[in-house]
């Protein structure tokens, strides 16, 4: 056997298959490694110093701070961690709601975009076009500011059937005592009702709805335009209308497409909630920055404030995977 | 469908399409009316409100605040500079690119949509200065920049063929060097009096800010993407990871974490400044969000291309450079730019962390007595200014889609 028969010997190195991933891996892995260390080591240094070392018993002192709504029980004298639960209910609040609305709203404009009317589908597009290039944040402070904080107040106050919008709040008709249906009242220039939502809810609300609705929107308008047109044909010519059409023949088969998508926009709804500070709501983030002004535990704070979205994600996530098994096509 | 069994005949007239198209039956009829009336009761309100009730005042008064926040009036000359530097490099080469052979197949200098640019910028040009009502002095300075964009796109359509090859080569590098030297004519240094990132704001922040982002999150991405990809765990599930805690926190809750966190992780002194954190954090969530759209462009590319490569003799970061990444980055554009306009619009975050940004300065100019409840006018001004930006963005990125796939021309004209 001479040399020449042996390739491991005339490969250089640095092109060897066996050494070269090795090496490239160990020294990521090491420079990870080092910055980490020194990362971490810089922030136990610097926490010690200001003598904020990790440490969760600050929770259960009391947080000396009302809650602008709460739809737990809540006041001043109560501990941190449940003025911090009272923000994540919050959130949870806007979010479900909002991914309800956003659905509703998103797959009406997203189906308007087959509409045989030319109008109505060049009004989706442009809503569409118009909702996406503008920030949500500068929304936000739109409906806020300049919708809601300018809707008039006890007699003026808009009404519109078992609905009342005013600057005190939005009032809706429900089932008040004893299960009766009860409508929005004014007695002594102050509406009452059942439900009674803040204008910082309807203002967050609206903003997410509207900005995500686009977003569905484009989402529903693909999976349609993926169900091949022979589908619409063929019910026609069994002689189903255009509505029914798309409800019990072409919905069905671009569910397939439109689920994994709805997950990625309902996670950023969810995320996107997280500005609710811009127009005055107290959700989980503008707690959590109220808690860290007053006790310093920047740490502690924003592990929490991760942790939180992160199992808010991880929901959305199984419950629209689990969604998604059942409207996949089963075969044998 | 009526069309298909329609007997082949003229085209229908653009009238009659429109008729079949709104009034096609009788519930369209309806809806068309319907939403006719709604729009056109739309479009009247807001023009009379725009005309007649609205009070620019408060964009007037503030024109200078919005656009460099509070950058020193004696070194403003710096960013004048800049702005006739960069008028005159799109000049160069929007008129460049029109004098290459390869963009006139109809002997065309001047195409449709170059005329409609054209005539945009001047309209902009000669409207903008003055309805914000800027003294003379400032309004000749926008008339020259704009002149100077035209002009130079004229000259160069026009002889730009003449211009040596070589030096046709080097206008693309104009681009990074004119990003260095206006990195420094803003922040100053090299005999410049520094100009604190504090002090900038408004437009010149957000474009600061997001152009910074948009620069260094996709190198960051495109090796996070690789990484995804590796056939190296340790480098995959590094990337997996790293992409999956960004891409599951929240904007703002990462934006505060380089606020209030970052100073403890740096030994004291090192943590950069409030603007520079933000920009970090920026184009660190950004890099997550590009590498997922890489990795749809890299997964794209048959293995077939890397193996061939690689069969060829190539090294692993040649056939990478050469082979994979050329055709994984045609298809990835379109996702790699619509997450750049949002990373245009999301440093409208900015304000919520308390730096002057477009929307900050917006909300500072609000707090002050005197332009009380004028929101309406300034949220209106910004929403048209974002649109715009992100519009041509998003119309940018579909003609640079169409400009790399000749071969799918035809399938995107209609």
């Amino acid at each position: 056997m001479g040399p020449s028969l042996r390739p491991a010997a005339t490969t250089p190195w640095w092109r060897n298959r066996r050494v070269v991933p090795f090496a490239v891996q160990a020294a990521a892995g090491l420079v990870v490694l080092v910055v980490v260390a020194f990362l971490l080591g810089n922030l136990v240094r610097n926490l010690t110093a200001a003598g904020l070392l990790l440490s969760w018993s600050w929770l259960d002192n009391p947080a000396g701070f009302d809650l602008a709504e709460s739809s737990i029980p809540f006041s001043a004298s109560q501990p941190y961690w449940l003025a911090l639960l009272a923000g994540l209910v919050n959130t949870l609040k806007v979010v479900v709601v909002g991914l309800v609305g956003a659905t509703l709203l998103g797959t009406a404009v997203g189906s308007a975009a087959f509409s045989s009317n030319g109008l109505l589908k060049r009004l989706a597009r442009g809503y569409v076009e118009l909702v996406r290039n503008i920030p949500l944040l500068l929304q936000l402070v739109f409906w806020y500011f300049v919708v809601f904080l300018a809707l008039p107040n006890g007699v003026n106050a808009i009404q519109l059937p078992g609905l009342v919008l005013a600057k005190s709040g939005l009032y809706l008709g429900w089932f008040g005592e004893g299960w009766q249906w009860q409508l929005p009242q004014l007695t002594g220039g102050v509406w009452h009702a059942p439900l009674r939502l803040s204008v910082e809810f309807g203002a967050l609300l609206t903003g997410l709805v509207v900005y995500t609705a686009a977003f569905i929107a484009e989402v529903v308008r693909g999976g349609i335009a993926a169900v091949p047109q022979g589908q619409w044909e063929a019910a026609h010519c069994l002689g189903f209308s255009p509505l029914v059409t798309l409800q019990r023949i072409v919905m069905p088969q671009a569910l397939r497409v439109i689920v994994p998508g709805l997950n990625s926009q309902y996670i950023s709804l969810a995320k996107n909630s997280s500005l609710a500070v811009a127009c005055g709501y107290t959700d989980l983030y503008s707690v959590a920055e109220t808690t860290l002004n007053q006790t310093g535990r920047a740490v502690e704070v924003v592990v929490l404030l991760l942790g939180s979205y992160l199992v808010i994600d991880l929901l959305i996530s199984a419950l629209m995977n689990g969604l998604n098994a059942a409207v996949q096509l089963k075969e044998r | 469908m009526p069309a298909l069994l329609s007997p082949l005949g003229p085209a229908p007239s653009r009238w009659k399409r429109l008729r079949s198209e709104l009034f096609g039956s009788r519930v369209d009829g309806l809806i068309s009316i319907a939403l006719g009336a709604a729009l056109v009761a739309i479009a009247f309100g807001l023009l009379k409100w725009t005309l007649f009730q609205a009070q620019w005042a408060v964009i007037q008064a503030n024109s200078t605040l919005f656009a460099v926040g509070r950058y020193p009036i004696e070194q403003q000359w710096r960013l004048w500079l800049l702005t006739a530097l960069l008028a005159a490099a799109t000049g160069l080469s929007w008129g460049l690119l029109r004098a290459l052979p390869r963009d006139q197949p109809s002997g065309q200098r001047w195409p449709f949509n170059d005329r409609l640019a054209a005539g945009v910028l001047v309209a902009l040009a000669l409207a903008v200065p003055l309805w914000l009502q800027l003294s003379l002095a400032i309004q000749l300075r926008w008339w020259g920049i704009t002149a100077l964009v035209l002009v130079l796109r004229w000259a160069l359509a026009r002889w730009g063929s003449d211009v040596p090859r070589r030096i046709q080569r080097l206008v693309p590098l104009l681009w990074p060097g004119l990003y260095l030297v206006g990195m420094v004519l803003i922040s100053g240094g090299l005999g410049l009096i520094q100009v604190a990132p504090a002090q900038w704001g408004g437009l010149l922040l957000t474009l600061v800010a997001s152009s910074f982002a948009i620069l260094l999150c996709f190198p960051l991405g495109l090796v996070l993407a690789l990484g995804r990809r590796s056939e190296l765990p340790l480098l995959r599930w590094g990337s997996v990871v790293y992409i999956e805690f960004i891409r599951g926190a929240p904007l703002i809750t990462l934006l505060f974490l380089g606020q209030n966190i970052l100073g403890f992780l740096l030994p004291g002194g090192l943590a950069p400044d409030r603007v520079w954190r933000a920009a970090w954090v920026l184009t660190f969530f950004a890099a997550a969000y590009v590498a997922e759209a890489l990795r749809s462009g890299l997964a794209a590319v048959p293995r077939g291309q890397l193996e061939a490569a690689q069969s060829l003799g190539m090294t692993m970061p040649q056939s990478l450079v050469q082979v994979v990444l050329p055709q994984a980055l045609r298809v990835a554009l379109p996702a790699v730019v619509g997450q750049f306009i949002t990373l245009l619009q999301d440093t409208t975050l900015l304000s919520l962390i308390g730096l002057l940004d477009l929307l900050g300065t917006a909300r500072a100019v609000m707090a002050n007595p005197a332009f009380l409840g004028k929101s309406a006018e300034v949220y209106l001004v910004l929403a048209v200014l974002f649109w715009g930006c992100c519009a041509a963005l998003g119309l940018g990125s579909r003609a640079l889609e169409t400009r790399l796939n000749p071969s799918e021309q035809a399938r995107y004209q209609r």
